[in-house]
């Protein structure tokens, strides 16, 4: 059999009986240690076929991929590309032989025109003046828009993944690679991403898709892969699944639903934001705009948009990273605190979670109970006279891990060694019990998987109905409208006037996070910053 | 098949424990291959570095001689590489503590002032170490200047003061018109522990530093900002930690400390002021530093060792004529192993067969 499909080629049209798959992975295995990422993984990708690839972080979905795209060699197991075994040295092999890549985080310099950009990523030995040309018509023909000669920083995110996406198709490409892509686009940006997805499916091209938006999957995708814990669950058709059936699989049991607890009571405002305006820290940063609103004890508000629009600013200055000059921008708790320190606002009952759990909730080489200890310092009577009480930090490492069912290899280990669903609630956990009186939360569940997402969404409801404020900064429009009770959109470091969640449609938002303004007159669509 | 570098899933403590050790046999390897360059029998040579040295008392009492100045620095260093803050000036620094203590020497010389005078060098060596130290980090946090070479720099210009005032205003009257301050009185002078030995008080101090930065790093929050600012500037941030405010406190710390180690030397095992009161102590520091991964009880072992191979040095180029240089050339090769093997706490060497079959079932 094996024999057999090595001697056939692959044709891209037909059914697929008697044919060899474009890429097939056989028992493909790959070990860190002790630990398998993949457990010998057998997954077909046909040509003309949008297959997704589900699982939960940690499910092995990146190692699969890197793999696939000569990233990592496999421990075991092959990789076959059009019936015949293949080893890739590394990503240039696997794009010359017509795999390509389009990361979720983005790799391009932000002082770079668009056309350089591409250049750089591209083996290529054409000149750069074909290579412009090219890139224009690529970018024509699929209905993907650039200016090549634009520098990278005056872009949208949106535009930013065209860049990438252009990047890889400039390969003329047989099968594509997509990591998560809609996580930074607003929903019409997303449905514009769909056409021409199903466009390079009916040149005859495959592509994977990586997703946790399991309607995104359903909509667009032929075949489904699930993965769970490093091995292959099953594959399937989506559209003859529901989302429930398909999480079932992803999780391997129930999701709890997250409900809203009853008697939610909101009382004082315990957040208060006056007109706050504060220039960007960094050469291509967000101006924030004259920014207002108040948050009550009891109510969770949304902050909406697509990233790079003044979420991270809006962070920074709630917290305290960046000091304001006027001290009444920002009110915690009845206290002016514009001007007051990180650990000044925590004093005041203020906790924040941002939203990249390494290398800022966390420092990735350090235990938890020192990580415990990074934000807890300053109120939590873990430091007498100086001195650090290891009992505390490690008994708060406890209570987390037990109110939020933090799953680790041992008592204490480094942040980094955990998935990212575990450490996001460890973070969530380690500043939810210090009842909080206002929580800032940056993206609570981004790459969080379904299980941990619904448990620190449950922890929101229960904190704010407990009486706390919190400010929810999301791209999940689902999230949102799931623990929000306002939502509003930040576009260009303005923040629009909230809207009660009933009535804050996905038209209504993807306007706003577009920066139309919801009045019939149109509004000036500045780009840059 | 090929050779590749491939990320641990965790970083290994093992090899963060062993690394140093790899380090110095890559190290004696390449030194075997040197000598016999040199056309030096390397078993002998060898022997008289490694060996030789730790086989007379009189050795072994140099050998911590040697190191006290070498550890009290290192530690130094250590908090300030922690914090993400390179002061590769430990020198000059070691240089400005052993000038000021000496002043107070000078000028106390020949009269009856008491017990006060050890003890105010001493304070007054440190105070001037970390001033001078406080130069580069001022100028890093107000300016944005590299203090790698602010610090750097500041060498050259203690090594010049130093010389002016010994050929200049201290020179001792009767001295022969040799470069040197006369000998330190008495009670400027550090004592000895034992008798007619070489072992003196600095070494004792030198150990309650180590343990003092121990208990700083390992128990104390100002050693948790210290690690977090290095490890994760952006947690360091987001903890409340202010990056500037430990520049300037571990530069300060570790001037002290080299200051100190000046004076102690000075007022120590040499006894006078003088160009030359180091042979590198502050750069060799930092291999130390390194060399003990950073760890207070790691850079006491480090220094112990390094300072053996100055002894061996010695006692080589009495016994064989290999050139006293060859010690820095060690110490050279050394710095380099060590931050080579240290890329192995995070990454693993790995053979990979481009074209091996896997056997497998049928499929």
């Amino acid at each position: 059999m094996q024999a057999h499909q090595r001697m056939l080629d692959p044709t891209p049209n037909g059914l697929h009986s008697g044919e060899s798959p474009l890429l097939q992975t056989l028992g493909l295995t790959k070990r860190y240690g002790d630990f398998l990422a993949n457990d010998s993984i057998d997954i077909d990708i046909w040509p003309k076929e949008i297959h997704a690839l589900l699982g939960e972080n940690g499910a092995g979905k990146s190692t699969l991929v890197k793999a696939i795209y000569g990233l990592i060699q496999p421990s075991a197991g092959e990789i076959r590309w059009q019936g015949q075994p293949i080893v890739l040295s590394g990503p240039s092999e696997a794009r010359s032989r017509g795999i390509g890549m389009v990361f979720q985080h983005f790799s391009l310099f932000d002082n770079l025109t668009v056309a350089e950009n591409v250049a750089l990523g591209l083996d290529g030995k054409e000149s750069f003046k074909d290579m412009s040309a090219r890139l224009e018509q690529v970018s024509k023909t699929y209905g993907l828009p650039l200016d090549p000669k634009r520098e990278v920083w005056q872009l949208s995110v949106g535009e930013r993944q065209r860049i990438e996406i252009v990047r890889a198709l400039m390969q003329d490409p047989k099968f594509l690679i997509l990591d998560e892509p809609t996580a930074v686009l607003t929903p019409q940006e997303a449905d514009q991403l769909f056409i021409v997805l199903e466009r390079l499916k009916a040149e005859g091209r495959a592509i994977l898709y990586i997703s946790h938006k399991l309607e995104e999957v359903k909509r667009l995708c032929d075949t489904a892969t699930i993965l769970r814990g490093g091995k292959k669950v099953d594959t399937c058709n989506p559209r003859l699944e529901t989302a429930a059936s398909l999480a079932r699989m992803m999780v391997g049991g129930e999701i709890k639903e997250v409900k809203a607890p009853a008697g939610r009571k909101t009382t004082v405002p315990r957040l208060v934001v006056n007109d706050l305006t504060l220039a960007p820290s960094e050469a291509h940063g967000v101006r924030l705009e004259h920014i207002s609103f108040e948050l009550k004890g009891g109510e969770i508000l949304g902050v909406a948009g697509v990233a790079g629009n003044g979420q991270d600013e809006l962070f920074a200055a709630l917290s305290g990273e960046r000091l304001s000059k006027d001290p009444g921008t920002v009110v915690i708790e009845g206290i002016a605190a514009g001007h007051l320190s990180i650990t000044q606002r925590r004093k005041l009952g203020a906790a924040f979670v941002p939203e990249e759990r390494l290398g800022h909730g966390t420092a990735p080489r350090m235990k938890l109970s020192e990580n415990a200890l990074l934000t807890g310092h300053a109120a939590s009577g873990m430091v007498h006279r100086g001195f650090i009480d290891t009992a505390a930090t490690l008994k708060t490492v406890d209570r987390a891990t037990e109110t939020f069912d933090v799953r680790k290899a041992k008592r204490d280990p480094e942040a980094a060694s955990l998935s990212g669903g575990n450490l996001q609630k460890f973070i969530v956990g380690r500043e939810i019990l210090r009842n909080p009186a206002v929580l800032v939360v940056s993206q609570p569940t981004w790459g969080v998987d379904a299980g941990a997402a619904a448990v620190i969404r449950q922890a929101l409801l229960d904190l704010a109905t407990a009486g706390a404020a919190v400010l929810v900064t999301s791209q999940d429009l689902d999230e949102l409208a799931e623990i929000a009770d306002r939502i509003a959109v930040m576009f260009h470091g303005h923040l629009s006037a909230p809207l009660a969640t009933s009535e804050a449609t996905r038209e209504k938002l993807g306007l706003l996070m577009g920066g139309s303004s919801l009045e019939p007159k149109e509004a000036a669509h500045a780009v840059g910053a | 098949m090929q050779l590749v570098l491939e990320k641990r899933a965790e970083r290994s403590n093992t090899i963060a424990l062993v690394s140093p050790l790899i380090a110095i046999g890559l190290t004696i390897v390449t030194m075997t291959v040197l000598f016999a360059i040199l056309g030096k029998n390397p078993l002998l040579a060898l022997h008289a570095y490694f060996i030789a040295p730790l086989t007379d008392s009189y050795s072994l009492q140099e050998i911590a001689v040697k190191a006290t100045p070498l550890v009290m620095i290192a530690i130094g260093l250590s908090l300030c590489y922690l914090a993400n803050a390179w002061n590769i000036g430990a020198e000059g620094q070691f240089l400005i503590g052993a000038v000021a203590g000496s002043w107070i020497a000078v000028k106390t010389q020949g009269t009856d002032a008491g017990a006060w005078v050890l003890p105010a060098m001493l304070v007054l060596a440190a105070a001037a170490g970390a001033l001078y130290a406080l130069i580069p980090a001022i100028c890093k946090v107000k300016f944005g200047a590299s203090e790698i070479l602010t610090s750097l720099m500041l060498v050259y210009v203690a090594d010049l003061f130093l010389d002016y005032l010994v050929r200049g205003p201290w020179r001792d009257p009767q001295g022969f018109n040799f470069p040197t301050t006369a000998e330190f009185d008495p009670v400027a002078t550090v004592p000895l522990l034992i008798e007619g030995g070489r072992l003196h008080l600095g070494s004792i101090i030198a150990l309650l530093v180590v343990a003092a930065a121990a208990i700083l790093l390992g128990r104390t929050i100002k050693g948790f900002e210290i690690r977090v600012v290095g490890a994760a500037p952006r947690a360091a941030r987001f903890g409340g930690f202010n990056a500037n405010q430990l520049i300037i406190l571990t530069f300060a710390v570790s001037g002290a400390l080299a200051g100190l180690a000046g004076i102690i030397e000075v007022a120590g095992p040499v006894g006078h002021l003088q160009p030359g009161i180091s042979p590198g102590y502050g750069f060799t520091a930092i291999i130390v530093a390194f060399l003990g991964r950073l760890n207070p009880l790691g850079i006491l072992i480090a220094g112990l060792f390094l300072a053996l191979t100055f002894i061996g040095g010695e006692q080589a180029q009495i016994a064989m004529k290999i050139p006293l240089d060859v010690t820095k050339v060690f110490q050279g090769i050394l710095l380099f192993y060590v931050l080579a093997c240290d890329s192995l706490i995070l990454y693993r060497f790995k053979l990979v067969f481009p074209n091996r079959q896997v056997a497998r079932g049928t499929g």
